[in-house]
């Protein structure tokens, strides 16, 4: 896939730590995400990954460093989450859908209550992302009656009708059948494509491989390594990531 | 195999030899009782509910004397019991989402204060908590000359609350019809301001409009009507108050004790029901930029309803059966006017123990048959 | 590698810190937390300085009481001590009610500790004979003294009608619950019509329909006993809710393992009894001691039709002239639901600890 960066940072986080009461979740990260790059997390589980992409979009408050995102710098200032959440998507694991809405409703939600778009339009809106994700024809119907690739490619559509600039997706296929890991990894190589900002924590090696621009290694709370894909798997510097590798290519 | 010896003959003969115990227990049962009738010279029957009551009952909202009949006194014991379900169900629904929401609160002081009540409540029998306020509380207040007021014109004293009671004058009627069409133009402001919003994106405030719609008309018919309501007030007439309306220490107490009570369980529901709603669907909505009160309004409430509503029907039901404790301090609701008193008067023991739990069977059966009918419609949603 | 380091802000909030964050966190939490305080100020306070401080703590008469106008009359609750626990049983043979007290409580603590052996033995004489030596202990015969029923009351009653409940609506409950769940219409129609019936009515009526109409329906000559027809009703009333308690219960387990017990080969009644009702029953346990709470609490209704329970007494007592002071009512209401609330609030308490103890089990 060719790399085609745009000029600028579209996330800048220096010096960043983060603590859960006296647990320290993140130490001393620094990371700079430039437009147009996707980014692979990964390392194992309780490194800190999810802290991180949460602290990008606001999900967590971070006590020391900065977060910078398209120019917005994350401080307790009112109105400045606002500004950021409006740049951010966010896709979860567990995909979070709202079950009382339709997935028209789900995708139409926020357009209208965050952008007040009128009804028509949000609908056309969310139409547009919904064949994107190849499911218009379940519009009508309620979360709780879709498959799990369903729901996460419903996620991901809901999430691209804010038409944010940066994407986050926290173990998108975690918790989903195998069979349905391919379509939610096609749908997520096809936004690659369209030249979407992308963050995203995963153990999907081989979509590592063929999408990442670069791959970031985290381990109890800090940045081990960052490496473009070929070096991350060829050569990785650090015996953690070695260590990580060898189970995980096993 | 032999016919006999199937799976399905035996079924048969099973349900049947169980269905012929119980028709020959109730049979068994039914005869006896004609026996006991007959030997007591009592006739079987409803045709005592046109024979004349000839007693009194302190509180009626039809009207109801000492030559109404028996039927008569089911009715006005009915209308009691509802008054006192409706006006507890109203107040405990208050009450109970306040402690339930009081138990979440970031106020530590607050939690615990709204958990204590929760834990205190219902770990006392209702009964016992009913003849605190009647017998401890309420005929502890003083007598009426030295009553408790506020503003002159609300009494409160042991022998009930006293307050004004509206008289209407004619052109009454102008003022009702005024206030309705008020509502009514209100309820199309709201209506047209979420078509604007759908169309347009533009969300219009309509609280300040909506209040003027239905007090401006009003105040304006009322004025040129010569404003056609007055109040009596309560005044003390020697020993007791005359004038206004009394509300009986028996439905006051009755009333206090049934919503707090039940509003102890409702705090659970509907805590229960707020923490039920999972965490990602917060975040999520705060990852899609809503704020504060759209998540509120559109997520997290709509979510918690669903997991409320049931219980809180079958609540709404608990206060209705419970509010039959009123025999216990004579309030004269269904059970005490009519199970209590027509049964001791009459002695038709069976015939009024049947309309007696018919009734509170069909109240339950209808609402359980609605709450079905609700579930059924939610579980659509699901795989 | 980035060293570990505390977090910048004092993590042991001092206590400062700790009413701002949890007290006075913005404007409308101060309003709430000053409101609060106010409530508790207004109860709590009158509360003690009535029960405590004001009150009446020694004598033997209501004059004792008299003297103490704003606070509770405790003599007249260490008189009647006796009667609130058992009624008007004779004196003499109060050690027979002492004895089956003594019995069920250690009983009870033994199934409820966790640890001690045998509780399954433990469980099933607790069931299938307590009843029985209890019975004999408080009727008499076998040597005993007859008491009449008549004589009982307070703490006996309410614990004899609440254990008596219990102990038959759990095996009818049972019984009702499979027959509900049963493909049998007849079998299925009876069960249903039975628990909504009793469902969807008072207790009291049920209470009252006891009362009048069970005499009517015994054949000609056979009188039935007050106590026995107010045992019925509360033993019909609450196997319905028994009944549905169980079949939560059934509910919760996997198609799975009834297929397994059916592939075993064991036919219904014994999958029934070793497969399925055990792993049911312990999930319903929580709700089953609830049942058994909400059943002690109504057994205060009997009071309403003459019986002398625990609240019975009291109410009694309230009423009696010779303790007529303007506290008395207060005192016994308050001391009686205090006696409720312990015994209702430890068992909501083990419920919530079963509850506990079942979900760490399914996560194993
Ligand atoms: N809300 C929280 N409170 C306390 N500790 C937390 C919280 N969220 C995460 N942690 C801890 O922070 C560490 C990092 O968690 P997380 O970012 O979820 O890891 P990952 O996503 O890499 O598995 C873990 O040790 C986890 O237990
Ligand atoms: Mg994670």
């Amino acid at each position: 896939m060719t790399v085609d960066l745009k000029t600028g940072a579209a996330v800048e986080i220096i010096g960043l730590n983060k603590w859960f009461k006296t647990f320290q979740a993140l130490r001393d990260i620094n990371l700079t995400v430039l437009r147009g790059e996707r980014l692979v997390i990964c390392g194992p589980s309780g490194s800190g990954k999810s802290t991180l992409i949460r602290c990008i979009n606001g999900l967590e408050r971070h006590q020391e460093g900065r977060v910078i995102v398209e120019g917005a710098e994350l401080t307790g200032e009112v109105g400045k989450i606002d500004v950021v959440r409006a740049n951010v998507g966010m896709v979860f694991q567990q995909f979070n859908l709202f079950p009382h809405l339709t997935v028209l409703e789900n995708c139409t939600l926020a357009p209208m209550w965050v952008k007040h778009l009128p009804k028509k339009e949000a609908e056309a809106l969310a139409m547009q992302y919904l064949e994107r994700v190849h499911i218009p024809e379940q519009a009508s119907k309620y979360p709780g009656q879709l498959s799990g690739g369903q729901q996460q490619r419903v996620a991901i559509a809901r999430a691209l009708t804010m038409q944010p600039r940066i994407m986050l997706f926290d173990e998108p296929t975690s918790a989903l059948d195998p069979e349905m890991i391919k379509e939610v990894l096609e749908t997520m190589v096809e936004l690659a494509g369209t030249g979407m900002t992308m963050l995203v924590v995963t153990h999907e090696m081989g979509f590592a491989r063929t999408v990442a621009n670069r791959i970031v290694f985290m381990d109890v709370g800090e940045i081990v390594e960052v490496a473009a894909p070929d070096d991350f798997f060829n050569n990785p510097k650090s015996a953690r990531t070695k260590e990580f590798l060898a189970q995980i290519l096993r | 195999m032999s016919w006999w010896r199937t799976r399905r003959t035996q079924d048969l003969l099973f349900q049947a030899a169980l269905l012929g115990g119980v028709v020959l227990l109730v049979g068994g049962m039914a005869w006896n009782a004609a026996g006991a009738l007959e030997r007591q010279n009592i006739a079987s029957g409803f045709g005592f509910l046109d024979n004349t009551a000839g007693f009194d009952v302190v509180q009626t909202l039809v009207r109801y004397d000492e030559t109404s009949t028996y039927g008569r006194v089911l009715i006005v014991g009915l209308l009691n019991t509802l008054l006192v379900a409706i006006v507890g169900i109203v107040l405990t629904t208050l009450l109970g989402f306040v402690i339930g929401i009081g138990q979440l609160s970031s106020n530590w002081l607050v939690a615990k204060l709204c958990r204590a009540y929760v834990e205190t409540l219902r770990n006392i029998p209702l009964l016992l908590q009913l003849f605190f306020w009647y017998f401890a509380v309420l005929r502890a207040l003083p007598i009426p000359r030295d009553s408790w007021t506020i503003f002159g014109a609300f009494f409160l004293n042991n022998r009930g609350l006293y307050v004004p009671g509206p008289v209407t004058e004619p052109g009454f009627g102008w003022v009702v019809l005024a206030i309705a069409l008020g509502a009514i133009g209100s309820l199309l402001l709201s209506w047209q301001a979420r078509r604007r919003r759908e169309a347009q994106g533009v969300i219009t405030p309509v609280a300040p409009q909506s209040l003027a719609l239905l007090l401006v008309p009003a105040l304006v018919i009322s004025a040129v009507t010569g404003f056609p309501l007055h109040f009596t007030w309560p005044v003390l007439e020697g020993f007791n108050f005359e004038g206004g309306i009394v509300v009986l220490p028996e439905l006051m107490a009755l009333v206090i004790a049934l919503s707090t009570y039940t509003a102890s369980y409702i705090a659970e529901i509907v805590r229960a029901g707020i923490q039920g709603v999972a965490k990602g669907q917060i975040e999520a909505s705060q990852a899609l930029g809503l704020k504060r009160s759209p998540i509120l309004r559109l997520v997290l409430v709509p979510q918690a309803m669903r997991q409320i509503i049931p219980p809180l029907t079958s609540q709404y039901l608990n206060l209705t059966k419970n509010s039959s404790l009123a025999v216990a301090i004579a309030y004269p609701d269904l059970v005490s006017v009519f199970a209590g008193t027509t049964l001791n008067q009459t002695g038709q023991a069976i015939e009024i123990i049947a309309i007696t739990m018919g009734i509170y069977l069909t109240l339950s059966l209808l609402t359980s048959s609605a709450m079905n009918w609700y579930n059924a419609r939610i579980a659509l949603t699901e795989r | 590698m980035a060293a570990l380091r505390r977090p910048p802000r004092i993590q042991v909030p001092g206590p400062v810190q700790w009413m701002h964050e949890n007290l006075f966190s913005s404007a409308f939490n101060s309003v709430l937390t000053l409101v609060a305080f106010f409530l508790i100020y207004q109860t709590v306070v009158p509360f003690v300085q009535w029960a405590i401080i004001d009150a009446a703590w020694s004598g033997n008469s209501r004059d004792a009481c008299l003297r103490f106008e704003n606070g509770a009359c405790w003599p007249f609750i260490i008189e009647r001590s006796g009667q609130i626990v058992y009624g008007f049983y004779d004196v003499a043979e109060r050690w027979r009610v002492d004895v089956i007290l003594i019995i069920l409580g250690l009983g009870l603590a033994w199934l409820t500790v966790p640890g001690t052996p045998g509780k399954s033995y433990v469980g099933a004489l607790m069931i299938a004979v307590f009843p029985f030596v209890a019975f004999v202990l408080l009727v008499g015969g076998f040597g005993l003294v007859h008491v009449p029923i008549e004589k009982w009351g307070g703490l006996l009653i309410t614990l004899v009608v609440a254990v008596t409940g219990i102990v038959v609506s759990l095996p009818l409950g049972i019984v009702l619950a499979l027959g509900r769940r049963s493909d049998l219409p007849v079998v299925k129609g009876l069960c249903v019509a039975f628990i909504e019936l009793w469902r969807g009515v008072p207790l009291i009526t049920v209470l009252f329909m006891s009362a009048n109409m069970l005499p009517l329906f015994m054949p000609d000559g056979m009188t039935i006993n007050k106590l026995l027809s107010a045992l019925i009703a509360v033993a019909l009333f609450s196997s319905a809710y028994m009944a549905e308690v169980v079949r939560g219960g059934l509910q919760a387990i996997s198609k799975g393992q009834y297929e397994a017990a059916a592939a075993v080969g064991l036919g219904y009644w014994r999958s029934m009894a070793f497969v399925i009702l055990p792993q049911a029953l312990r999930l319903s346990l929580p709700n089953i001691v609830g049942n058994f709470i909400g059943l002690l609490k109504d057994t205060s209704l009997v009071s309403i039709i003459g019986f002398y329970d625990l609240l019975g007494i009291v109410q009694a007592g309230n009423a009696d002239a010779e303790w007529a002071t303007p506290n008395t009512a207060m005192t016994g209401y308050v001391f009686a639901g205090a006696l409720f609330w312990v015994m209702c609030f430890s068992m909501s308490r083990y419920a919530k600890a079963l509850e506990g103890n079942l979900q760490a089990g399914e996560r194993r």
